[in-house]
């Protein structure tokens, strides 16, 4: 196994060292899997990769490496397999933009025919997308598949755009973000308020046995996650907020920050559901204002003043107000902490 | 409609079902392991069947799932064959149309899929009779199609799909046309279980997603290497070109029973004319030829059974000696005219013969023996156009035209004919002097009789 050297995420993740010795992070061990090889082409600081790196090792660990991955056409797709060279080290399956959840049961049905989703080496499956494949053109097939709570783990990498046709808005789009499709002009510049889907809470509509959300700012709870969704059977869903540098008009060293800024502002909430019903709720650590996770990117830039440019004070008191929604809807602070 | 040939074979027995029974019993004696599909006239009654047979244990192992699209029926068959299960779906129309991209994916990606098509047309304007538009909008897709001529032959060619699919890693489409066979009640023989067993190997892929052996399958590929990827597919087809013969030999060993092949000559020999055509259409045609041979016509047909990969030697060798062919065909390029007819005339490059398309039976109209018989007579009288509609009702055509003419504006076409065909009662049930008078009634100049105007120098098949 080559040597890997991957991604410094700071102390707040992988590399924490407050953490006792055997509960730190693995990240530079040359036993983990290293599932998404290091020499694909993502932009540095993806967000997705590092999303995806430890998602997919985490369920190789839970399923001693008896994993099956469907992936849908995005960036992950692009940037990992260009022929001949794959990044992948497990089995891998691209098809489509939209049918990676439906792939995934397929998948599973012929584990299942077969017998090998039991015994003593059971074989799984995950199914990933971005949230363009997930939200958009794929739902249909992913509402099919939780519907039939098929053995499947759907993992979202939600950056909040469709990254890998140039940045054009999706249905996970935040309000006021720019991208090429809603261009910071007019009014209200950016994505339109008030649209928009909010997956995780639409999946728990279908009563599914686990979801839950994750940002790779916490890449052990990320891990955690994706190991409990793996001792379960049945759809699961998990939906992981991947910051995009290139997207979100970011410096490449912000991005574990950035998913951080957007958990402790409140606007990405982090809690896990079973069968409907919220389990758990990461609480916020340091509240922050909204202004400070939105500052560091490029496609919130119209909303500050600067330049001689007005900004957009109302559009932001606006997303305070989603966020601090949020924190009162998922109870991410504690009544204590707020008083 | 002449019977398949006798059923002098070992094992089996003889019932009279429904051809989507006929078809559902030939897939589960097959052994798919996922069937999945997205409910469509006229293919209901074979997922219907199979979902009681598997919900029923009669097959067993089998996963049958219910899907929310055609989409997604065809999604989850490239799932479970990928990971090494024989995956089995059927559809039609604006299924076929809606599961389009998952269709040509399948192929790409070489899965050994079978799929059954129950020939339907498309809309608008929605309509659910037989025509062969669906599976012919995917006639560039890269998976075999293969055309039923009755329910014995739908029956047999799914026992055939899956051995070629599997030994060549190609999808396969068994086209059956819709009503017309999937709710006919004839006599089929329906083999014995160990019968097909020993015909039809258990899949065994080369390549399968399987953590012992990971591999990516469905890899972004550039420009240096597209075109290998899909010259290969093109040389596959090739491969079946030839292997499509000697299995549909092997069966007929087997099973006493020829069906299938590449294409099957009746009464050709000595044909002055030749007529072809694919699917049920071919019993009819039978028929009329048996008529037009007692009145001392030279005429015979050529049924195509593989119209992918297209038997272009096949269907040279077998109208070279002709004079005229007719290319019989219920499937329409807008624009341009017939769809088979297109690739018959490659088959006939540089042979001068006259040629014809004939587009005929659309939206499920019927074909009638009578109306072959006339066209076939104008044919070899050579005053059949190059291009014609078989019983096209040019009343409702020019009186929209007129219209349209008149008034430049977009409206809805589907509607106002079904407004005219309320203000001219006579039209559908016409009696004969009226038919007689719709055809000699002279067409407008500017409304072609189809295609180009005959042209002597046009006549040789380009
Ligand atoms: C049917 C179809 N429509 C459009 C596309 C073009 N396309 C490829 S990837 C993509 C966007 C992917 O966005 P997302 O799923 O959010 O993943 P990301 O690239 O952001 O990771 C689009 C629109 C396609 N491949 N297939
Ligand atoms: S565009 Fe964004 S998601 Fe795509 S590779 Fe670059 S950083 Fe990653």
């Amino acid at each position: 196994m080559t040597a890997v050297k991957f991604y410094q995420t700071g102390t707040f993740t992988v590399g924490n060292r407050l953490l006792a010795p055997e509960q730190r992070s693995v990240q530079a061990s040359t036993e983990r899997n290293n599932s998404l090889n290091s020499g694909h082409r993502a932009c540095q600081g993806c967000g997705e990769a590092l999303g995806a790196r430890y998602a997919v090792d985490a369920a190789m660990r839970a399923t001693s490496g008896q994993l099956i991955a469907a992936n849908a056409t995005g960036c992950l797709e692009v940037f990992s397999t260009p022929y001949p060279e794959t990044s992948w080290q497990l089995p891998w399956i691209h098809s489509l933009f939209g049918n990676a959840a439906a792939v995934g049961t397929g998948i599973a049905a012929a584990l299942k025919v077969k017998g090998r989703d039991r015994g003593e080496k059971p074989v799984r499956v995950i199914a990933q997308g971005g949230d363009g494949g997930t939200t958009d053109i794929g739902f249909g097939c992913l509402s099919g598949m939780f519907e039939r709570n098929d053995d499947v783990l759907y993992i979202c990498y939600d950056n909040e755009a469709y990254m890998n046709t140039g940045v054009q808005r999706s249905s996970a789009t935040p309000p006021a973000a720019r991208t090429a499709t809603t261009q910071a002009l007019g009014r209200e510049p950016g994505a339109v308020f008030g649209q928009g889907k909010n997956l995780p809470l639409i999946a728990m509509a279908h009563e599914i046995p686990y979801v839950a959300t994750a940002t790779v700012a916490d890449l052990h709870d990320l891990e955690a996650k994706v190991e409990r969704a793996m001792a379960i059977r049945g759809a699961r869903y998990l939906h992981i907020l991947v910051p995009c540098p290139l997207g979100w008009g970011a410096a490449s060293h912000d991005t574990i920050r950035l998913a951080r800024l957007a958990r402790e502002s409140g606007l990405f909430p982090v809690f896990e559901a079973q069968h409907g019903e919220i389990t758990a709720v990461q609480k916020i650590r340091h509240r922050v204002p909204v202004a400070d996770y939105l500052k560091p990117q490029k496609r919130f830039a119209h909303l500050f003043a600067h330049g001689g440019q007005a900004g957009h004070p109302e559009m932001l008191a606006r997303i305070q107000a989603d966020a601090d929604k949020n924190i009162r809807r998922f109870g991410l602070i504690d009544a204590a902490q707020e008083a | 409609m002449p019977p398949v040939e006798a059923a002098t074979r070992p094992g089996g027995h003889r019932e009279q079902i429904e051809g989507s029974v006929a078809v559902a019993r030939a897939v589960a004696l097959a052994r798919p392991e996922v069937i999945c599909a997205y409910p469509i006239s006229p293919q209901t009654h074979i997922v219907e069947g199979l979902g009681a047979l598997v919900k029923s244990g009669q097959l067993t192992p089998c996963e049958f799932i219910n899907v929310e699209s055609e989409f997604a029926a065809m999604s989850v068959a490239i799932g479970a064959s990928a990971a090494g299960a024989r995956a089995y779906t059927a559809t039609a129309s604006q299924g076929l149309l809606f599961m389009a991209e998952a269709v040509y994916n399948a192929s790409g990606l070489g899965l050994p899929i079978v799929m059954t098509v129950a020939n339907r047309a498309i809309g608008a304007p929605i309509n659910i009779w037989n025509d062969h538009s669906d599976s012919m909008s995917q006639r560039d897709c890269g998976w075999i199609q293969l055309f039923a001529e009755n329910n014995q032959e739908a029956l047999d060619l799914h026992l055939q799909a899956f051995k070629l699919a599997e030994e060549l890693s190609l999808p396969v489409m068994v086209c059956m046309d819709g009503f017309i066979l999937t709710h006919a009640y004839e006599p089929v023989n329906l083999p014995d279980q160990a019968e097909v067993d020993a015909f039809l190997p258990p899949y065994v892929p080369r390549q399968v997603l399987d953590p012992a052996e990971p591999v990516s399958i469905g890899a972004m590929v550039g420009p240096e290497a597209f075109m290998e990827v899909r010259y290969l597919a093109h040389a596959r087809q090739l491969q079946a070109l030839e292997r499509i013969p000697q299995i549909a030999d092997e069966f007929a060993q087997r099973f006493g029973r020829r069906s299938g092949g590449l294409v099957r000559a009746y009464r050709c020999d000595d044909a002055a004319t030749i007529v072809v055509a694919l699917g049920s259409v071919l019993g009819t045609l039978k028929d009329t030829v048996d008529a037009l041979r007692d009145e001392g016509q030279k005429i015979g047909v050529l049924g195509i059974h593989s119209f992918r990969p297209f038997p272009l030697a096949a269907v040279r060798e077998a109208l070279a000696g002709a004079q005229r062919v007719v290319v019989l065909e219920k499937s329409f390029s807008v624009g341009l005219g017939g769809v088979v007819s297109t690739d018959v005339r490659l088959a006939l490059s540089g042979l001068h013969l006259h040629g014809h398309t004939v587009v005929a039976g659309l939206g499920g109209r019927a074909i009638t023996q009578a109306s072959l018989a006339r066209m076939l007579h104008e044919a070899v009288a050579g005053t059949l156009p190059p291009l014609s509609f078989l019983d096209l009702d040019w009343r409702i055509v020019n009186r929209q035209l007129e219209r349209e003419a008149a008034q430049r504006r977009s409206g809805p076409i589907a509607e106002n004919l079904l407004r005219d065909l309320g203000s001219m009662p006579a039209v559908r049930g016409a009696d004969q002097s009226e038919r007689a008078e719709r055809r000699a009634a002279p067409k407008p100049a500017r409304v072609p009789s189809g295609g180009r105007p005959t042209d002597p120098s046009d006549e040789g098949l380009p």
